[in-house]
């Protein structure tokens, strides 16, 4: 009863006029309220996608005759595989799976018709990149099916018999880089993206609004200083805080959850360091542009939205539309979880690191560029 | 002649349709203290900003230190020891942090001796290793004095740097000012004092972005050629009100006991008074102070020209 008597409309009423009036002259805040659920029901509606088809795959077809075609075709049709790749030898399909450009490989072999006609259960082999155990998983057991019933229509009358039991297909599944489908071999080196995005681009992020909000900015200005100097002095020492969070991340990967390493580790180091740079000045970027630290946080969590779901760490990259995936491309962080994952999971070396390297300088040298032209140096 | 450390001219800066700083001319000589004064949001802190660089000059030519104000402020902001307003050193790096920092991006030589030397010289030196942020108004204030002079300027702009400061550290802070001066330093000091302007060899003022006078103090006061009466008696608020809306008087302020009234025809303001110059009031002629200079400058402005 007391509470309700001391309770004044009135001043309810002056905290929300005010309360709106501030809310309407923050605009960015304004945008975000509308901005994030937006992207979110496009992300999460669109894109998101559990049980990923039109997955990349890339053709070995040494067979001329016509049931190795219809193997393919019954292949296709499943909707699961994209033939995106018509390769030639064993070493292509070996390369196009580490760098990660195909998540299958479909191999018929020469004889495959001729191997089938005589009763001999010759054997398509299917080889999965299965870094991501959920990218492959439906996919895989699709072809499982397929494979038994495919050339039902074909063997049929006295070819009838070639059905067998077992099918007349033999089909070999080698699920490559993590054959026991462990979850932690996928996640834990995608999360040292995660991780580095998100602080990285914060901790510069706030760099410059700070100065501007405390008041050494107008200082600082007048200190015969270069807009490169003021950067790379924000930048540099954030650099080792992301190597420590590398080392702990491997550290605790390999020792923890047994996540194996069997690429070159100074090669990660040297992509982590244009990883951690590239974000570090995507966060200066900001800081130049947001008038205030808030402004500059927001600016961070539009980024870590489709750096979670489109880099491919949540769910499996090829499973987006292309126009997801396009998206998908800009962003660092998904080149550089598959350097990560590639390296960790795959041994890749510097030839196939480097396809995803130079995106992520470029973007880090784009965002530098912008964050140095937008550097005021004056209060203008 | 002396030399001369700021000759500018027509400096003018504007804010999108208002003009805080317009056609401003001033002239500095090397060793003088130049006190900058006018109202608030009279353009002080935008001209002082053009002056270093930290704001460009929508107009005006000139030169500060010998270079072009315009385009050389690179070369300007290594002679310029600039104090803001507002404290604006790391509040989280310690007294002898702030400072070493700033010396390193002077690139000043002999940084440590140089750093240990201000700490002396300001007597912060007991207090070297305290927080920035932990210090009092007039400590900060200190040590911004301390830090824009470590690089050793030909040239001090001061924004309003003894806002908040107690009058002994006020009588400190321009002790060392004058002997700055008198070794060579040119000073450009924005204040709202009238004590501290009479403490400055040369006196601008400004409103609403126009230099409206400047001079000695005694120049500025002679120029506005101000009569002042004083009076002393009963009920001077009532006196005062009957006297503003008397033709001739321009301000009637109170002081204390006293009430100041003054205009700048000396007959119109004679006439103005002479009914109420009976007992039990009592009536004397005084000098003009610069107080009342000031604000008969500003009253005299268009009431347009304030925003």
């Amino acid at each position: 009863m007391n509470v309700l008597r001391k309770f004044s409309l009135a001043r309810l009423v002056a905290m929300l006029v005010k309360e709106f009036t501030q809310m309407r002259r923050d605009k960015l805040t304004f945008g975000m309220m509308l901005g994030i659920p937006l992207m979110q029901l496009i992300l999460f509606g669109f894109v998101i996608n559990a049980d990923p088809k039109h997955l990349a795959t890339a053709v070995l077809l040494a067979d001329q005759g016509p049931q190795g075609r219809t193997m393919l075709s019954a292949i296709r049709n499943s909707g699961y595989f994209d033939f995106v790749k018509v390769l030639q030898t064993e070493m292509e399909a070996e390369e196009a799976l580490a760098r990660g450009e195909v998540q299958f490989v479909v191999n018929i072999p020469a004889a495959f018709s001729r191997d089938l006609l005589r009763g001999d259960r010759p054997a398509i082999l299917v080889e999965a990149d299965a870094t991501d155990p959920a990218a492959t998983g439906n996919a895989l057991g699709a072809l499982r099916v397929l494979v038994r019933d495919a050339l039902q229509h074909d063997l049929k009358g006295p070819l009838a018999a070639l059905a067998g039991v077992d099918g007349p297909i033999e089909l070999r599944i080698h699920p490559r880089y993590n054959p026991e489908a462990i979850t932690q071999y996928n996640i834990i080196p995608g999360l040292m993206g995660v991780i580095l995005t998100m602080t990285m681009i914060m901790i510069t992020g706030l760099a410059i609004t700070r100065e501007r909000e405390r008041g050494t900015m107008e200082n600082l200005l007048s200190m015969p200083t270069r807009p490169l100097e003021v950067l790379a002095g924000k930048i540099i020492p954030y650099i080792l805080v992301g190597y420590i969070q590398v080392g702990v991340i491997l550290v605790a990967g390999y020792f923890l959850f047994g996540v194996p390493i069997t690429g070159n580790v100074p090669l990660l180091f040297l992509a982590a360091f244009v990883f951690i740079v590239a974000n570090l000045a995507m966060g200066i970027t900001f800081s130049t542009i947001a008038r205030n630290q808030l402004q500059a946080m927001q600016m961070a969590f539009f980024v870590f939205l489709p750096s979670i779901l489109l880099s491919g760490f949540m769910f499996p990259f090829r499973g987006m539309p292309v126009w997801a995936q396009y998206l998908g491309e800009i962003l660092p962080i998904t080149h550089f979880l598959r350097i990560v994952r590639g390296i960790m999971l795959k041994g890749n070396g510097y030839a196939e690191v480097i396809h995803d390297l130079w995106p992520i300088a470029l973007f880090g040298l784009v965002a530098l560029v912008i964050a140095v032209k937008r550097y005021r140096r004056t209060l203008d | 002649m002396p030399e001369v450390t700021i000759d500018v001219r027509g400096m003018t800066k504007r804010f999108g349709h208002l003009t805080a700083v317009d056609q401003i001319d001033l002239q500095v000589c090397a060793g003088e203290i130049c006190g900058f004064l006018g109202p608030n949001g009279s353009g002080k802190t935008t001209f002082i900003r053009m002056l270093c660089g930290l704001l460009r000059a929508d107009a005006g030519s000139g030169r500060c230190l010998g270079y072009d104000v315009i385009r050389e402020s690179e070369q300007i902001k290594r002679q310029v020891g600039y104090m803001t307003q507002r404290f604006s050193y790391y509040e989280d790096l310690s007294i002898i942090e702030n400072l070493d920092f700033v010396a390193r991006m002077y690139q000043v030589k002999n940084r440590r001796a140089a750093v240990a030397a201000s700490l002396e010289k300001l007597g912060l030196s007991e207090r070297r290793n305290q927080l920035a942020g932990n210090l009092s108004g007039g400590w900060k204030q200190r040590l911004a004095l301390a830090a824009c002079m470590i690089h050793e300027p030909k040239l001090l702009l001061l924004d309003e740097p003894t806002a908040g400061v107690d009058p002994k550290a006020r009588r400190d802070f321009w002790e060392q000012i004058h002997q700055l001066a008198a070794a060579g330093l040119t000073c450009l000091i924005a204040t709202h004092y009238m004590d501290e302007a009479e403490r400055c060899h040369r006196l601008a003022y400004i409103g609403y972005g126009k230099l409206l006078t400047q001079g000695t103090v005694a120049e500025v006061i002679a120029h506005a050629n101000l009569t002042t009466w004083e009076v002393t008696g009963p009920r001077l608020v009532e006196l005062a009100e009957r006297l503003r809306s008397a033709a001739g008087v321009q301000q009637a302020v109170a002081f204390g006991n006293t009430l100041h009234v003054s205009g700048d025809d000396a007959g119109a303001l004679r006439r103005a008074i002479q009914p109420l110059r009976v007992a039990p009031y009592q009536w004397r002629e005084t000098d003009s102070s610069l107080e009342d200079v000031f604000i008969h400058l500003m009253d005299q402005l268009p009431d347009n020209a304030r925003s």
